[in-house]
């Protein structure tokens, strides 16, 4: 089970409490009758479904009910980043830069993961991550 | 190929089983082939061999990025049924069907299929109303399925408890007799083998990284970990992996890709003699010649690559099966695993031709396409061939998310699989 940190809330839940809303930054149009059949599809059917960072909405549905963002790596689960509905999405390049334990995450052996300092406290000496 | 019989059994227990031939081969990748099927999985290597058995092309490879089998065919529940509303899925899921029934034969390969029945339980006057309304669907269409009363429905699975005081009571059950279980493992190999004696390359450890295409669009083959292969048709089968290997090609899919999950208990002796699926609580269970329940569990709600789900999703499951069969509250469960299943908006699968020349995609099988394994590669074998569909895919097209054309087994029944 996931926990999820809900940016309303301010704090991880489980993810029994959420209900996941699927894609996100899919902006319904307007005038939905004038759509092209074209348009209309990629609007409703059409998903990105990347293996890699996902960008999703979630709803705090028994909390405090809210939808919110969230970037997600669909290889790993870890969230990488929550923010509220509205707010301006982060470019994957940026995120990357800025959660070095994830760099630690991707690629690793099992058994350098198993090490006995973790791999967070290891970090900091001769570049190692 | 040699050939499996009870005699080269004797002959083989004569010479200390030392003769047994390896099923298939393992060659080196040519440069170039006529047709690449990109995963091998049942549906895969079953379009390999029926496009080398019906329609005379055997220069092909099936590439799988890992090993043969692994992929969700590996990792189902193999319950097998036709039992579906529309007449496009009677069509196709009965076609699998027939087919079920001479495959260990035609593939001299035991597949264990098993038409042990499947029973689906109506819980409520809603699931009455949709499963009988699925019973009349499936006769106007040839497909035999029977009304049973609970009492009918604890004959036919002793296991079942249909008392009142149940929090979901059992209230009915459709039951298709000719559906069953057949071995996984074994369709895969047994594809396999029979694809490779027709001379199909079979080539694993070997992940398709790009898809290449000439200046006027026409497919010329992929990159791979092991170098590039050139090829005139390529045929997508890759299941979970769809919307990644179709957005190489620069085609985006009505798909998403999401963990299921299923577990065995400790095998035990024969005890449940049939297939039971439940929508309404989510559980289906059947026993495997092993001994072994095998117990299918739902889907998380989010898109993942991580063939890894939820306990809870497992939990939820295991509430219900020991809701319905009481006598299993004390089983040890001894596994449980993941897969990752490419789901469409009408949970139909789409096998087509796709935008780009040369390009096929079978894929949005779902959580439930084992038992369309024989009859989905045989038609898209077809497709490949003639660069056309056969009249039975004919509508699960891609293009149907456009024209609003629908098979819509999604809000019909609100099955799992
Ligand atoms: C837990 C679970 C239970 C299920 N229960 C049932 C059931 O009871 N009845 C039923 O009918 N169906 C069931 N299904 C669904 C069924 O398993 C699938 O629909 C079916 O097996 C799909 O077969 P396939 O050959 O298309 O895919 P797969 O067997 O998944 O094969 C696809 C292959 O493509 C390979 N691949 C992916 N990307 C690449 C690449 N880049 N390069 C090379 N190869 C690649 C993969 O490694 C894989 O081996 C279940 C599924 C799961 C996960
Ligand atoms: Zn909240």
């Amino acid at each position: 089970m996931l926990l999820i940190h809900c940016p309303y809330c301010e704090e991880a839940r489980p993810e029994l409490e959420f209900r996941n809303g699927g894609e996100a930054h899919i902006a319904r149009s307007t005038s939905i009758a004038d759509e092209s059949d074209e348009a209309f599809e990629a609007f409703f059917f059409i998903r990105t479904n990347p293996k890699g960072l996902v960008y999703e909405r979630w709803r705090h549905i028994h909390g405090c009910g809210r939808f919110f963002n969230a970037v997600r790596d669909s290889v790993t689960d870890k969230f990488l980043h929550v923010y509220k509905a509205g707010e301006a999405k982060v470019e994957p390049s940026a995120l990357m830069a800025n959660l070095p334990e994830h760099g630690a995450y991707a690629n690793v052996p099992a058994a350098e993961l198993n090490a006995k300092t973790p791999a967070r406290k290891r970090a900091t000496k001769d570049g190692e991550a | 190929m040699r050939k499996y019989s009870v005699f080269a059994i004797a002959r083989e227990a004569m010479r200390g089983h030392k003769g047994w031939e390896q099923q298939w081969t393992s060659p080196e990748p040519r440069k170039d082939y006529e047709v690449l099927i990109i995963g091998a999985g049942g549906h895969g290597l079953a379009t390999a061999y029926y496009l080398a058995k019906e329609h005379g092309i055997t220069d092909i490879a099936v590439l799988e990025k890992g090993w043969l089998g692994g992929g969700n065919t590996g990792r189902n529940t193999t319950i097998i049924r036709s039992n579906y509303l529309y007449d496009e899925s009677a069509g196709i899921y009965n076609h699998a069907l027939n087919l079920w029934d001479g495959l260990s034969q035609d593939l001299n390969y035991n597949v264990m299929y098993s038409p042990r029945g499947v029973m689906m339980l109506a819980h409520n006057v809603h699931d009455v109303q949709v499963l009988k309304r699925h019973v009349h669907a499936n006769r106007l269409n040839g497909v035999p399925n029977d009304w049973l009363t609970p009492e009918e429905a604890k004959e036919f699975c002793p296991p079942l408890n249909i008392s009142k005081q149940a929090r979901y009571p059992i209230v009915g059950a459709a039951l298709q007799r000719k559906g069953g279980t057949a071995r996984h493992d074994a369709v895969a190999w047994g594809y396999a083998r029979a694809a490779s004696a027709r001379g199909v390359h079979i080539i694993q450890n070997c992940e398709v990284t790009a898809i290449r295409r000439s200046s006027n669009g026409h497919v010329i083959g992929v990159d791979t970990n092991r170098g590039p292969i050139g090829a005139k048709k390529i045929g997508v089968v890759a299941a979970g992996h769809t919307s990644v290997l179709m957005e190489m090609a620069g085609v985006r899919m009505p798909l998403e890709s999401y963990p299921l999950q299923a577990l065995v208990s400790e095998p035990v002796k024969p005890c449940f003699p049939c297939v039971v699926m439940s929508n309404t609580v989510h559980a289906y269970i059947s026993q495997s010649d092993k001994g072994e329940l095998v117990i299918g569990a739902g889907t998380d709600q989010y898109i993942s690559y991580s063939q890894t789900g939820g306990l809870h999703i497992i939990n939820h499951t295991l509430d219900a099966i020991c809701e319905m069969f009481p006598m299993f509250a004390r089983m040890k469960m001894l596994r449980s695993w993941g897969g990752i299943v490419d789901v469409t908006p009408d949970r139909s699968p789409i096998l087509a031709k796709t935008p780009v020349p040369g390009l096929y995609v079978n894929c949005g099988w779902g959580t439930g396409g084992f038992k369309a394994t024989p009859g989905s590669g045989n038609v898209f074998a077809h497709t490949i061939a003639n660069d056309n569909p056969h009249p039975i895919n004919a509508p699960f097209t891609l293009e149907r998310f456009r024209t609003g054309r629908l098979i819509d087994e999604a809000a019909a029944a609100a099955v799992a699989h």
